[in-house]
């Protein structure tokens, strides 16, 4: 059986599923209880599992991150949500300097096998603060992984395995697309591993590497350059571990590459791509490899935002760059 | 301020000496004379290059012994990094807390019969740690542990010690919150951290209650602690189960070798404190009580010698870990890109040789 589901509620139904399998799981963060979440990625479970499993916390979030390390490391499975990725940094000491580090610092003794939920990312027209992608800080920090599912199914999946995973997970989750469209998703509980990335569309031209929000608008450039050039879609949906026999394999079929994504260019994951597709396949490359991404500038407020972000038109003549080289 | 004994280790008025046998006074006074000479020692290695920077603890003594000793077993501590006294009785041996000093990263791996957690240097940084800890345990409807997180008078300016404290007292959790006021933070004095007139008094905006003892009278640092112990796991009626104990003391040296404290402190006020000494006191009490002997002291002093050099001679005869550990404990599983930086790290090793590598 299944449903046919945003890729909101298939957070929410991912979260249900596996708190109802395993009681160790619980949720926790600013209006996640009652109010069930913001964006209504906890609707109902408040009610379902009660405020010992959901939890309802004080406006603090290096105290929600820190409180859910202890937590971890004392054997439950806490998923506390930060209510937008822009409201992380007050917690960002404990996640670099605690979450991705007590297995490493206590040589096992001790794990911290938490996910940290957080929406993230541009498009919903937004105050400050509120639409950055800052995905790159976490991939830089050894010990975390760092996900960002683009579908529905990927997003109750991808946070299950999350859930199950020994690791501490960073969970990006694109705002945009929350309610951009839905699909079906299996009611019963099922894994998308992480560290694995998703072949969206094949083509023989031009490999072009995404995640997340961006995904769609990518396939919407593949699709309108369809007939002049033939493009293959990767969601790199892990972006720690990386995924890199897919990203390879991909680029050995087509030579040319580009990478789209919305945070800003440089030292952004795009750039991590790039040296891997040098590292590893530097003889099969045809054309500089082209990264359709947001501008070094701070996320613009509302007004401006569109011409931030990469829409199709931009990632189009990207491609098209990688393409005519 | 709770004290049970005076400088001369006379017993103050009204007080009442906590209820503790013979043996474990002596016990007590051993750990602390322990404490010392190994802090003593490690200050001595440092200079001499044979392990690397180390912040020292003495004068500290009553306070982190008092306080540990006044836990049981199942208790967990959540120390930040300079309570070596309270890890000893804890039951973190002398020779790891030297290693981690060496820079060895099994140091930090607490011995699996024992409730300690990880060291922490981010100031501050542990108190949510700890809070989470007791958190979970109240979750899981364990009724039979107290939780204890040691930290500085500098950690009580920090963020983290506001939301640790915070989530305490809104989720009743079974924690003890023991800050060890040594009066200096590196060169800033307790009087630079706030204008509170005491750091106790802190806890009162939490809902829970906060104490001032005085850290260097060991027998008032146990009771005060006992006392926060069980009211966490078993509080009366109305009273919210954590507690904030401010053990008012000094630390005799640096904050750690790499500060020379006389360019901020003045030589009186050492002098001062150092008339507060646990140590002596402690043992006038306990030769006054008729607990100790001039024979028993020599014999205790005797013993801890050996302890710690024993301590010392195995750290030292431990081998360089073998870097592969590095790359080791980071995740789970170990990912691709990691093992290829390891293969390709050892295949620099084959060909270089690790005396190549290394700097010394």
């Amino acid at each position: 059986m299944s449903e046919n589901l945003t890729l909101v509620q298939a957070v929410r139904d991912g979260l249900r599923d596996e708190m109802a399998e395993d009681d160790d799981v619980l949720v926790m963060g600013e209006d996640v209880g009652k109010n069930g979440g913001v964006f209504r990625a906890t609707e109902g479970l408040y009610d379902e599992f009660g405020g010992e499993r959901v939890i309802d916390t004080p406006l603090a979030e290096s105290g929600i991150i820190g409180t859910a390390i202890g937590m971890a490391a004392y054997g439950l499975k806490p998923v506390p949500e930060i209510q937008f990725s822009g409201f992380m940094y007050p917690g960002f000491d404990q996640i670099v300097s605690h979450m991705a580090r007590l297995r490493t610092r206590s040589r096992g003794r001790y794990t911290c096998p938490m996910v940290l939920r957080a929406p993230m990312g541009g498009g919903i027209r937004a105050p400050e603060h509120h639409s950055e992608s800052k995905e790159a800080f976490y991939v830089h920090e050894a010990g975390l992984k760092v996900a960002m599912p683009s579908t529905p199914h990927d997003a109750k999946g991808m946070l299950i395995s999350a859930i199950r995973s020994p690791d501490p997970v960073i969970f990006l989750e694109p705002k945009k697309i929350y309610r951009a469209f839905r699909e079906e998703v299996p009611d019963d509980t099922y894994e998308v591993p992480l560290g694995e990335a998703a072949v969206r569309r094949e083509g023989t031209d031009v490999s072009v590497f995404t995640w997340g929000a961006m995904t769609r608008p990518t396939i919407e450039a593949a699709k309108n350059l369809d007939g002049e050039i033939d493009v293959e879609v990767v969601d790199l949906r892990t972006l720690s571990p990386l995924d890199i026999d897919t990203v390879v394999e991909s680029f050995k079929k087509t030579g040319r590459a580009a990478i789209v994504h919305e945070a800003p260019q440089t030292a952004g994951v795009g750039a991590e791509v790039t040296a891997t597709i040098q590292e590893e396949a530097l003889l099969y490359q045809e054309a500089p490899v082209e990264r359709i991404t947001g501008f070094d500038v701070p996320f613009p407020l509302a007004a401006l935002e569109d011409y931030y972000l990469p829409e199709p038109e931009r990632i189009e003549s990207g491609i098209r760059d990688a393409f005519d080289f | 301020m709770v004290r049970v004994i005076d400088e001369n280790g006379e017993v103050v008025d009204d007080a009442e000496v906590p209820d503790l046998t013979d043996d474990e006074l002596v016990e007590m006074y051993r750990n602390m004379k322990l404490a010392r000479r190994f802090d003593e020692r490690a200050v001595s290695l440092q200079r001499q290059g044979r392990i690397g920077t180390y912040p020292p603890l003495s004068g500290q003594e009553g306070a982190q012994i008092g306080s540990a000793m006044a836990l049981a077993e199942d208790d967990w501590t959540v120390p930040s990094y300079r309570e070596h006294g309270a890890g000893l009785v804890r039951g973190l041996p002398l020779k790891q807390t030297l290693l981690f000093w060496m820079g060895h990263e099994a140091g930090n791996r607490i011995p699996e019969d024992a409730n300690i957690f990880t060291v922490a240097v981010p100031i501050a940084s542990q108190i949510p740690h700890a809070t989470g800890l007791a958190w979970a345990s109240k979750l899981r409807d364990e009724q039979d542990k107290a939780f204890l997180c040691y930290f500085g008078d500098g950690a009580t300016s920090e963020g983290d010690f506001h939301e640790g404290l915070n989530f305490a007292g809104v989720f009743d959790t079974p924690n003890v919150f023991f800050c060890n006021n040594n009066q200096w933070a590196i060169s800033v004095p307790r009087e630079r951290q706030t204008a509170s007139k005491t750091l106790a008094q802190k806890a009162q905006a939490y809902g829970f209650e906060g104490v001032q003892v005085d850290g260097m009278d060991p027998l008032a640092v146990y009771k005060v602690t006992k006392a926060a112990v069980e009211k966490a796991k078993d509080p009366e009626e109305g009273d919210l189960r954590p507690t904030l104990i401010e053990a008012v003391q000094y630390r005799f040296g640096a904050h750690t070798t790499a500060d020379d404290p006389s360019v901020y402190r003045d030589e009186e006020e050492v002098e001062k404190w150092l008339a507060k000494d646990p140590l002596p006191r402690m043992e006038k009490f306990l030769k006054r009580t008729d607990r100790l002997t001039d024979e028993d002291v020599e014999q205790i002093e005797a013993d801890i010698e050996d302890d710690v050099a024993d301590a010392i001679a195995a750290a030292e005869e431990t081998p360089r870990p073998d870097p592969v550990e590095m790359f080791q404990n980071v995740y789970a599983e170990m990912p691709k890109r990691l093992e290829q930086q390891l293969e390709w790290f050892q295949s620099i090793r084959d060909e270089h040789g690790d005396d190549a590598l290394l700097e010394d």
